[in-house]
């Protein structure tokens, strides 16, 4: 018997392949393409994003944070993201498990449905709704009757971000729980557990890492979401405002201060969605790579 | 715990895995389940623990009716294939598992459970693991927390999955010898699916044969290979020869000689005689025997295989002779089966 401790479990290293055929200047090459584009297509924007929202001091840039319809867009944002990010969360794991676990017709459909959101620009998701529940829609004339207000209103932008965002959670939870199968579960069930216990004690805990992962994508993608929701909102000041919609108005109103500064939080966002991201993964990673063979 | 399987059919998507089985286990019984891959073995294995459900027919525990109660209710203890141990739960939580998520009082308190994982650990001899993770342990050691695992709940039945198909040869006969010793000390009613023969006949105290969803032979290892009852036993579980002959008057024919075997009650007509190529008995003269030519010798372990063209179709058995043998160094040898059997021709 070895040492009872913990081994830590030792991220993933990957080794230099021994059989790299390319010259060092070659490689040089592409590494100076592949940093060089980075630098002009993602830095660089990143870095003025910041020094424009900062151009007029500090003063300025709290200044355009703290403005009513500032705060109400990003009041908006994070309630669509609160609203939008557990509804997809709740869907997310339901349809992984009806499609890892469960044999039934039309399983290849719902999967591609659920891809949907992904090969549909956002604008036509929009315009969908606008249809929909449009005044000259095909429900417009019942809901105005019993005066409910969905387009140009939160619970518009609301449908708009769950359509755009809801594949991130399942598709990251389908392979994971495709891989890891019935067995756990049914052991679960042997023991006596009951549904609710096996989901909490077992099936969650064996899917927490790709969980996390897809609820941050989720998130980053229903805060940034600007073309579906920018149809379905309307556009009212202080109302129905998200922050991207919020920064497009102050661009061209020609408040570079102000939509800078409303940028600079999502690009903040970003930041903090790839650091943590980044983190999952080494996490993630290992905790793959610990359980194979198992 | 007594288990009563009665006339179950199982089918999945119209397609049937079991037709018709009937099974009777006895209280305390090790009992194997041996057969092909697809024979609906582990079929089977996972209707009596209540993983899937009869199309037809009933499982009974004792004189209850355990078909209509669900995988809880029935209290087995089910060991699968893989072990399917919680990756993120240490071995000692994953052991008090089933008596953590009981309910109100028949739950023990958190200090008994601890007690209870630890005790199962010295009875499968892992003690002192208690903290280590499944992906720190051996395929051997997952194995026996497997077990201890299924064994905290207290189950009426014990239930295993190819307990042994992932283990490498000598860890699976060591494991072999415990599961006997555990069965032995805690006198489970224990029910294992296997498709390596030497392990059901060794371990089980009787061995069930299943082809293509039905039950061929119920019986110990001496019966299952002493006297196989269909021509699918005599080919599945040891080694066996095979003739097409003809029974006239009582007597049985080789092409158009008597053997010397008689089968009064046999009917008349075209049949297949099965023997044990070991179980013959040599002979000088041939006045009703099997003669034939010898076609090929290998030398197999401690024995010598010789392959035989018997008569003028050269129909090709194989019969096992002792190395010093004369009559492997001649070219014609005739024998006669000592324990055979007949089956109607296919």
């Amino acid at each position: 018997m070895a040492d009872p401790e913990i081994k830590s479990y030792e991220p993933y290293h990957e080794s230099r392949s021994a059989a790299v055929t390319e010259s060092r200047p070659a490689q040089a090459v592409l590494m100076a393409i592949a940093f060089a584009f980075l630098g002009v297509f993602l830095l660089l924007p990143l870095i003025i994003v910041f020094h424009e929202a900062l151009a007029k001091g500090i003063g300025a840039y709290v200044q355009a944070l703290s403005e009513p319809d500032a705060r109400s867009a990003i009041h908006l944002t994070l309630l669509v993201a609160a609203i939008s990010v557990p509804l997809n969360v709740v869907f997310g794991i339901s349809a992984a498990w009806a499609i890892a676990k469960f044999e039934f017709k039309g399983k290849a459909f719902l999967t591609t449905l659920i891809d949907l959101p992904f090969s549909v620009s956002p604008v036509i998701s929009g315009l969908v709704y606008v249809l929909l529940f449009g005044a000259q829609g095909l429900l417009g004339d019942w809901l105005k009757g019993h005066g409910i207000q969905i387009l140009f209103a939160v619970p518009g932008i609301v449908l708009a971000t769950v359509f755009v965002t809801f594949p991130f959670v399942a598709r990251e939870l389908i392979p994971l729980m495709q891989e890891q199968g019935n067995g756990d579960e049914e052991a679960a069930l042997s023991l006596g557990a009951n549904g609710w216990q096996t989901f909490w004690y077992v099936t969650l805990p064996n899917i927490k890492w790709g969980l996390l992962y897809g609820v941050l994508l989720c998130n980053a993608r229903a805060m940034g979401e600007f073309g579906a929701v920018s149809v379905v909102s309307g556009h009212i000041r202080g109302l129905t405002n998200t922050m991207p919609l919020h920064v497009e108005i102050l661009y061209n109103e020609y408040n570079a201060v102000g939509a800078f500064a409303v940028a600079s939080l999502l690009a903040g966002l970003a930041l903090v969605t790839l650091v943590l991201k980044t983190l999952l993964e080494m996490r993630y990673g290992a905790e793959l790579a610990a359980t194979r063979g198992h | 715990m007594e288990v009563r399987v009665a006339n179950v059919r199982k089918e999945f998507e119209r397609f049937p895995a079991l037709h018709d089985v009937s099974l009777d286990i006895k209280s305390g019984e090790l009992i194997a389940l041996l057969g092909p891959s697809g024979s609906g073995k582990t079929t089977l294995l996972r209707l009596i623990a209540g993983l899937e459900r009869p199309t037809r027919g009933k499982i009974f525990f004792g004189d209850d009716d355990a078909s209509q109660k669900s995988i809880q209710e029935r209290n087995v203890g089910f060991v699968f294939q893989h072990y399917a141990l919680f990756r993120h739960m240490t071995v000692a939580d994953n052991i008090g598992f089933g008596l953590k998520v009981r309910h109100g009082s028949s739950r023990p308190p958190a200090q008994e459970i601890r007690r209870r994982a630890s005790e199962l650990l010295d009875l499968v001899q892992l003690s002192g693991l208690e903290k280590r993770y499944p992906a720190q342990l051996s395929g051997g050691q997952r194995q026996r927390v497997a077990l201890a695992r299924a064994m905290a709940i207290e189950p009426k039945v014990l239930l295993l999955d190819e307990p042994f198909g992932a283990l490498d040869a000598q860890v699976r006969r060591e494991l072999r010898r415990w599961l006997r010793e555990i069965h032995d000390r805690t006198g489970h009613t224990t029910v294992f699916v296997t498709h390596d023969q030497e392990e059901a006949l060794e371990l089980a105290d009787r061995v069930v044969v299943m082809s293509q969803g039905r039950i061929e032979q119920v019986g110990t290892a001496d019966d299952i290979y002493d006297t196989p009852n269909s021509p699918f036993v005599y080919g599945f579980i040891g080694e066996s020869s095979s003739l097409p002959v003809k029974v006239e008057n009582g007597e049985i024919w080789l092409a158009d000689r008597p053997i010397g075997l008689s089968a009064p009650h046999a009917p008349e007509g075209e049949a297949t005689l099965y023997f044990r190529p070991h179980d013959v008995e040599l002979l000088d003269g041939c006045s009703g025997c099997i003669a034939g030519t010898v076609a090929a010798s290998r030398r197999v372990a401690g024995t010598r295989r010789v392959e035989l063209e018997i008569g003028g179709e050269r129909q090709r058995v194989e019969i096992e002779l002792p190395v010093g043998h004369p009559a492997a160094q001649k070219s014609r040898v005739a024998f006669r089966p000592g324990r055979w059997k007949l089956f109607p021709a296919a």
